[in-house]
């Protein structure tokens, strides 16, 4: 691991690199070697030990300097392969290009043509394994972690462009109305469409908040509920109307929001569903949370703020969390910052396979969670009160690659072994939800109970669209978004036709 | 925000209060909770059962006891004002039809007020019912009014005799279950411990048995699982597949460890409240 640098330190290295370089008016001189030379630009950070004990975003975002300077990478390459690793096809040279000249508002411009809420993505997408993944530069260097930083360089341009008013043309009202189940990435993604072309939407939520995930899932050190906030009354000055409390597949069914309440179409974007659990002995024991739960107390219901909010978090001192996501390094982090003096990572596999962001991997290690990889958890033991206080565990080896091309982990006979833990949570991912298509027997699903949709997004039942996980299973904020982009076309051609 | 319309204190600290909210009045079923919150960032979102509904005025019926900070903090609430977020309805209804012999509703405590739905929709289906209520002691028994109007007969217990027959509810359950004319079903809703036993006391006779459960929960949507238990082998979520389960297959035992999850943290909380209580009170006089 690198030593910790301050943001100004970094900042004056970028300084010194751009005027080394007489940037952004030598930029056109430069050749694509010199370009590839640039040392990448690292994210200023809260150094790791002061921010494992706050609540406050890790990452605290590019300076000037350094944007210019990490977009002066860019080989401006003919055929652009990144834009063909972004789930929504950014024009990702165009905004890269503008910002390596210091035309911040065009950049951000260039963006929003393609990306609804570039300040979530530029924080959340799992860009080394989208436009980073494919960008010449990374090919180069053979490392994506080593090409453009894309998703750095799109969230100094929202976080730059949040402040400002961003002007919307709205098209004139065409008197349709439409219902958006659902206020995360892919239902406000398709609502600003929407709203846009001039129709009349409105979102219902079943939380008290706006976000989805964003707000009960993601925590605040990743992604401040603000950001989230800034986009919700956006929609909300365009004209966007939020109903909260309000669970469609209870207090009102699909069926019903077209034929009684006059909606002329409908997206459905829930989300994920039920969390799920490893089926192994001891899973309902006291101390076993999913980790939607443990991280719905302490983000959405401010479970960190002890002395003010009502909502309980259990005690840790030892925390064991079980998977290899975002959501796990999530949940882990959190345990940490809710005062565990120990949190392990327990996954079957090793880190190369671990689906997590490659940042907040790091961002974890630095802090200091405990990694125990090859390592499966076969049982969770308890006390006489029911409450956890040990998980046996087995090892494991990669052994021939499967199907998909990776190692197969393989355990290791005889290899158990007990850590002593008073918390387990599971992070484990989500099967879906079934409070919709239970209630809308017209729906196709899979056997998964994922909705079918068309190309347009249209499910079987005329004029329903859906989209996000509970078409795509547990996947992203960018794929969600992607959805309601594909959404809002089909609907505003559905309506028009 | 859902305006309070009608508040009515039970018992020393039994509450009911008639809400507005028009859309679960219109949808809500025997059976079904709602989860509500008072304070926007900081407040805690608890489930309640819904004890009755009247879906052309729009408002349905909670009935609580004030013993949590939530629970507490509600109580104060008054006529005219309001609570700012109520989601609902929740859960799987209660599955309703035509029995050929008499279903046993027992309720301990305020168990009897999810319990008056159902006694409700079985009377509608043409059913015979037999309510059986339990409490402590005297002042602790609600709805009975309500409860005779439906019921075809009303047997109360109290453990102290102040009222009715002094004995547990388990007790007449026993002898209907001997009866020449076995229950067709019993729905037991009260206390856990109570559900457990009434479970118990039916099953050599193989009276099928539904039980409500009352789980911890947080978006009551199935999304936190915080509500699992085990019936039979298997894992269910109490928000979702319930509340309403077999009562001879619930795992009590861990489902009454769970919901003793956040024990020290309520004590604690419960303690804030009544200090804020009483600074509420000194400062009014």
């Amino acid at each position: 691991m690198t030593a910790y640098k301050t943001p100004q330190t970094l900042d004056l290295e970028a300084l010194a690199i751009k005027e080394n370089l007489n940037l952004p008016e030598g930029l056109a001189n430069l050749k694509a070697k010199e370009r590839a030379a640039i040392p990448q630009q690292e994210m200023p950070s809260q150094e790791a030990m002061a921010r494992a004990c706050n609540m406050e975003e890790v990452a605290l975002g590019y300076t000037d300097n350094q944007v210019i300077v990490e977009a002066s990478r860019c080989l401006e390459c003919k055929n652009a392969p990144c834009v063909k690793g972004c789930p929504v096809s950014i024009d990702i040279p165009g905004f890269v290009g503008a910002a390596a000249k210091g035309n911040f508002d065009e950049a951000l411009e260039i963006i929003k043509d393609s990306s609804m809420l570039p300040a979530i993505c530029g924080r959340v997408c799992p860009q080394e394994k989208q436009c980073m993944e494919t960008c010449t530069l990374g090919k180069m260097k053979k490392d994506p972690m080593q090409s453009v930083a894309i998703g750095r360089i799109e969230r100094y341009l929202a976080d730059r462009g949040s402040s400002k008013e961003s002007k919307v043309d709205k098209a004139l009202p065409t008197g349709k109305k439409v219902a958006i189940v659902g206020s995360g990435p892919s239902g406000l993604t398709t609502a600003a469409d929407l709203a846009r072309l001039g129709h009349d939407v409105t979102i219902f939520e079943a939380f008290h908040k706006a976000g989805g995930v964003t707000v009960y899932g993601i925590p605040e050190f990743r992604l401040p509920k603000s950001i989230v906030q800034q986009e919700v009354d956006n929609l909300e000055a365009m004209g966007v109307k939020f109903v909260y409390d309000y669970l469609i597949g209870r207090t009102r069914t699909i069926e019903q929001l077209m034929n009684e309440d006059g909606f002329d179409s409908v997206y459905v974007a829930n989300g994920a569903g039920l969390p799920k659990f490893m089926n192994i002995e001891g899973e309902n024991l006291v101390g076993v949370f999913s980790a939607n739960e443990f991280l719905t107390r302490a983000n959405l219901m401010k479970a960190y703020d002890r002395g003010n909010a009502a909502t309980p978090i259990y005690q840790s001192k030892k925390v064991a969390v079980f998977g290899g996501g975002n959501v796990a390094m999530d949940a882990a982090r959190t345990a940490l910052r809710m005062g565990a003096e120990e949190v392990h990572i327990v996954y079957r596999r090793t880190e190369a396979e671990m689906p997590a962001r490659v940042e907040e991997v790091h961002h974890a290690q630095e802090e200091g969670i405990i990694f125990d990889l090859l390592t499966n958890p076969t049982k969770i033991i308890g006390d006489e009160n029911g409450r956890v206080t040990a998980i046996e565990c087995l090892k494991y080896q990669l052994g021939e690659p499967d199907e998909s091309g990776r190692r197969r982990p393989e355990a290791i006979e005889g290899s158990e072994f007990t850590m002593e833990i008073d918390t387990c949570i599971t992070a484990l991912g989500n099967s879906s939800n079934p409070l919709v298509t239970g209630t809308t027997p017209e729906l196709n699903i899979t056997k998964w109970g994922n909705i079918i949709v068309n190309e347009d997004g249209m499910t079987s039942m005329p004029g329903v669209f859906a989209g996000g996980d509970i078409v795509q299973g547990a996947a992203t904020v960018i794929l969600a978004m992607g959805d309601g982009r594909t959404a809002a076309k089909g609907i505003h051609d559905y309506l028009t036709k | 925000m859902n305006k309070i319309v009608r508040k009515k204190q039970l018992s020393s600290d039994v509450f009911l209060m008639e809400i507005d909210a028009p859309h679960i009045a219109k949808s809500r079923k025997a059976g079904q909770f709602v989860i509500l919150m008072l304070d926007d960032d900081y407040g805690e979102r608890i489930p309640l059962t819904i004890a009755d509904g009247d879906a052309e005025k729009g408002t349905i019926t909670i009935i609580f006891q004030a013993v949590g900070g939530t629970t507490l903090q509600l109580s104060t609430l008054e006529e005219g004002g309001s609570i700012s977020h109520v989601l609902g309805p929740l859960g799987t209804p209660t599955h309703i039809k035509k029995q050929d012999a008499p279903v046993i509703c027992v309720g301990g405590g305020i168990g009897v007020a999810p319990l008056h739905p159902i006694i409700q929709a079985n009377k509608e289906a043409g059913n015979k019912v037999i309510t059986i209520m339990g409490a402590r002691t005297e002042d602790l028994l609600i709805m009975e009014e309500e409860v005779r109007a439906l019921s075809d007969e009303v047997i109360i217990c109290t453990d102290d005799g102040s009222r009715g027959r002094k004995a547990l509810v388990t007790e007449p359950l026993k002898e209907f279950c001997e009866a020449e004319e076995k229950p067709a079903e019993v729905v037991a809703i009260g206390p856990p411990i109570m559900m457990k036993f009434c479970a118990a006391t039916t099953e050599p006779y193989k009276v099928p048995t539904v039980v409500s459960l009352n789980t911890i929960m947080v978006d009551g949507t199935g999304m936190c699982g915080g509500c699992r238990v085990t019936v039979g082998d298997e894992t269910k979520f109490v928000c979702v597949d319930g509340p309403e389960f077999d009562g001879h297959l619930v795992d009590w035992n861990s489902m009454m460890s769970r919901m003793s999850s956040y024990k020290e943290h309520e004590a604690d909380h419960r303690c804030r409240m009544s200090e804020k209580a009483k600074e509420l009170s000194t400062q009014g006089a």
